[in-house]
């Protein structure tokens, strides 16, 4: 077991390292393809060439690219200071850049916006996972039934439909007509419990409608293939009651892929839900990536990705572990 | 004597129920009676158990013989009342020590099932829940009919466990079935199936996931442990190699009938449909030279959703239409006066005939 957990964790770090390399890489040299200096993104519109290599030079922009990847690692493990004119600017550890347009570090920038994105996260994948994982039990034991059918349905037009008509339509009717819902700013738990919910309330509905659907009919389709199973069969052979049939012996198998993409899912949506924050107003960090994505903030975009994908890498380890407190099988392979 | 139970009466069961004046008396501790499962699919109906009948006393085994497809297992869980209604359209009676399991209600036949009936499975990998312990299975299925504290279905479980030869249960006992090797775990398979001392035993195929020389000691178990528990035994299996070790009487399926059914000595010695003879021929033996070919029965089964006409055997059989028997157009019976039910067209003199003159040489 303990090797199985370094096994996993070598890898994950492995991958992480390698991630780094390759958003670093992209983000960096593309600009430098294209013909752009990034250089010119710091510097006023009516600069000269001569002003900009001063920044390039002074930012390190001018440096091969291995020799930057290799400041930017060590200001994550030891911070850096970044000369930006006259004055000196620090940047303590853990230090994935610095945002000259929002003039602070990138990590507490992040850090800020952290809160919103889990509240979202949290909030919807407990409403997903409650109803997409009973509806799907439904309609595996109901199958074929009206029930069952229009449930599929529902979960089809919940898969097809995107989160800029679901989110703008229940803002609409919610919101702006019937007034069930405040609209405004969003305030933090702390300060206003209630605002705090009802602020998050529709973007949780709406992205959890979304996903909800997805494990509806993944839950159905592993229901129905694990009541076939032999050891299904066995389980009422003993003269079980088919309340414990199911809720035990055939659950048990179907949580394991359920368990498996909702790690991803929860991993993905850390890294910030683009479109529902950007619909709802929730200042998380989708927002604030694509906020940095239209003021060509480079160093946000690359500590957004970076995020992101460190949340996915970690879920997936989570994950893995998951896999061997629920599967016997995969704890002693 | 097993040929009183086996009257004319209760032979005679090719035609369907006509309802109400069959006798109700059952003769044996498990009495079934024109036993109908049919399926509905979406081609069609599937019949996959047509009036099939047997009885069987406490302490005795019968052996239940057929291709795949003949019916064997559907019959088996027919009896546990494991099939679903919206599938399944069960007719017939099924009584256990007097009770009537088809009339019965759902919730009885499972406070039955495992307690007084059990079954062992075919492929005891697949047949256990992977991520459960075997104890834990075992002590599920005994604190489902007993209310014991789980210190108490532990201990038995242990003793289970032990009772069927598996070394150090104390500690296997919390292993998961994939700990187990192949034998190992039909024992505990077994073990947890008599974990509540049932009388009556349904082995389907126990022995056919196993290699051999496992095979010997399994069915040497439930025979030790039918022994002790004087309980009764349904052995289904295709190798009739296990039917004559085991058994006391056998019933030989096809397409969803009995063609023929009698005690085991009868069967063995001197059968008298030609399906049979078949399955005889197509039996390795020891006594006999390895370099004989094994004698297949040709064709393949048939399908159960359009059984041939007649006699569902006719296609496949090298006697049909022998002097001018209606085997393509009527339905053979298992009607017969002595113990010895045959479902064929050929008068009986002549089966005897062809059996000692033709087939049992070759054999």
């Amino acid at each position: 077991m303990i090797n199985y957990i370094l096994r996993r964790v070598v890898t994950s770090v492995v991958l992480m390292i390698i991630i780094s390399v390759v958003t670093f890489g992209v983000f960096f040299m593309v600009p430098k393809l294209a013909g752009t200096n990034p250089a010119e993104l710091y510097v006023g519109k009516s600069a000269t060439p001569a002003d900009v290599a001063a920044t390039a030079r002074k930012l390190g922009l001018d440096q091969p690219v291995y020799v930057q990847y290799g400041r930017f690692v060590k200001g994550i493990v030891a911070g850096r200071d970044f000369n930006s004119g006259p004055s000196k600017t620090h940047c303590p550890a853990p230090c994935f850049g610095y945002s000259f347009r929002n003039d602070r570090p990138v990590f507490p920038l992040l850090l800020d916006r952290l809160p919103v994105t889990i509240s979202l996260a949290i909030g919807a994948s407990i409403i997903w996972l409650i109803g997409g994982v009973l509806a799907g039990v439904i309609s595996a034991l109901r199958r074929g039934s009206i029930l069952d059918r229009s449930m599929m349905i529902l979960a089809l037009a919940g898969v097809s439909l995107p989160i800029y008509f679901t989110g703008l339509l229940a803002q609409l009717i919610f919101v702006h007509n019937l007034h069930w819902l405040p609209g405004g700013e969003y305030v933090n738990f702390r300060d206003n419990p209630i605002g705090w919910a009802s602020k998050l309330l529709l973007g949780w509905i709406t992205l959890a409608l979304l996903y909800a659907a997805t494990y509806a009919r993944l839950t159905r389709a592993t229901m129905l293939e694990t009541v076939s199973e032999d050891y299904i069969r066995t389980a009422r052979a003993k003269g079980l009651r088919e309340r414990v049939v199911i809720g035990k012996h055939a659950m048990r198998s179907v949580l394991t892929p359920i368990v498996t993409i909702f790690g991803l899912d929860i991993g993905q949506l850390l890294g910030g839900a683009i479109l529902t924050e950007s619909v709802f107003g929730l200042p998380g960090i989708g927002r604030l990536s694509i906020d940095a994505v239209n003021t060509k903030d480079l160093p946000v975009v690359l500590g957004v990705t970076l995020f992101g994908a460190l949340f996915i890498v970690v879920a997936n380890f989570v994950v893995d572990l998951l896999y061997a407190v629920i599967d016997p099988r995969v704890r002693l392979a | 004597m097993k040929g009183k139970g086996m009257a004319t009466d209760l032979l005679a069961s090719g035609q369907p129920a006509s309802g109400g004046s069959r006798p109700s008396a059952p003769r044996s501790f498990l009495d079934v009676r024109d036993l109908r499962i049919h399926f509905n699919t979406d081609d069609g109906v599937v019949k996959a158990v047509d009036g099939l009948s047997f009885q069987l006393d406490r302490g005795k085994t019968l052996g239940i013989v057929g291709e795949s497809g003949s019916g064997k297992s559907v019959t088996s869980l027919g009896i546990l009342g494991l099939h679903r209604h919206s599938k399944a359209r069960v007719s017939g009676e099924v009584w256990l020590d007097g009770e009537d399991l088809i009339a019965a209600s759902d919730e009885r036949v499972r406070a039955l099932r495992g307690q007084r009936i059990a079954m062992i499975f075919q492929d005891p990998l697949t047949a256990m829940h992977p991520y459960f312990t075997v104890g834990a299975q075992i002590i599920e299925a005994y604190r489902v009919h007993n209310n014991v504290s789980k210190k108490v279905a532990r201990q038995r479980a242990i003793d289970m466990l032990g009772r069927v030869g598996i070394p150090q249960p104390a500690r296997r006992v919390d292993d998961y079935p994939h700990q187990f090797s192949g034998g190992m775990r039909q024992r505990a398979m077994i073990a947890m199936a008599l974990v509540n001392n049932p009388e009556l035993l349904i082995a389907d195929e126990p022995t056919t996931a196993l290699d051999v020389t496992v095979q010997a000691q399994i069915l040497d178990l439930i025979r030790d442990l039918q022994e002790e528990f004087h309980s009764a035994v349904i052995m289904i299996t295709h190798d009739l190699g296990v039917v004559a070790e085991l058994a006391d009487d056998i019933l030989v399926m096809y397409g969803g009938k009995a063609v023929e059914y009698g005690t085991a000595e009868t069967i063995f010695r001197r059968p008298e449909h030609p399906y049979a003879w078949g399955l005889l021929g197509s039996m390795p033996r020891v006594d006999r030279d390895v370099r004989d070919r094994l004698i297949p029965v040709k064709g393949t089964p048939p399908s159960l959703i359009n059984l041939p006409s007649g006699c569902a055997f006719h296609p496949r059989c090298p006697y049909v239409g022998y002097n001018g028997i209606p085997c393509r157009t009527e339905i053979p019976t298992l009607a017969e006066g002595s113990d010895h039910g045959v479902a064929c067209h050929i008068p009986p003199a002549e089966r005897q005939r062809i059996f000692s003159e033709d087939i049992a040489p070759a054999l």
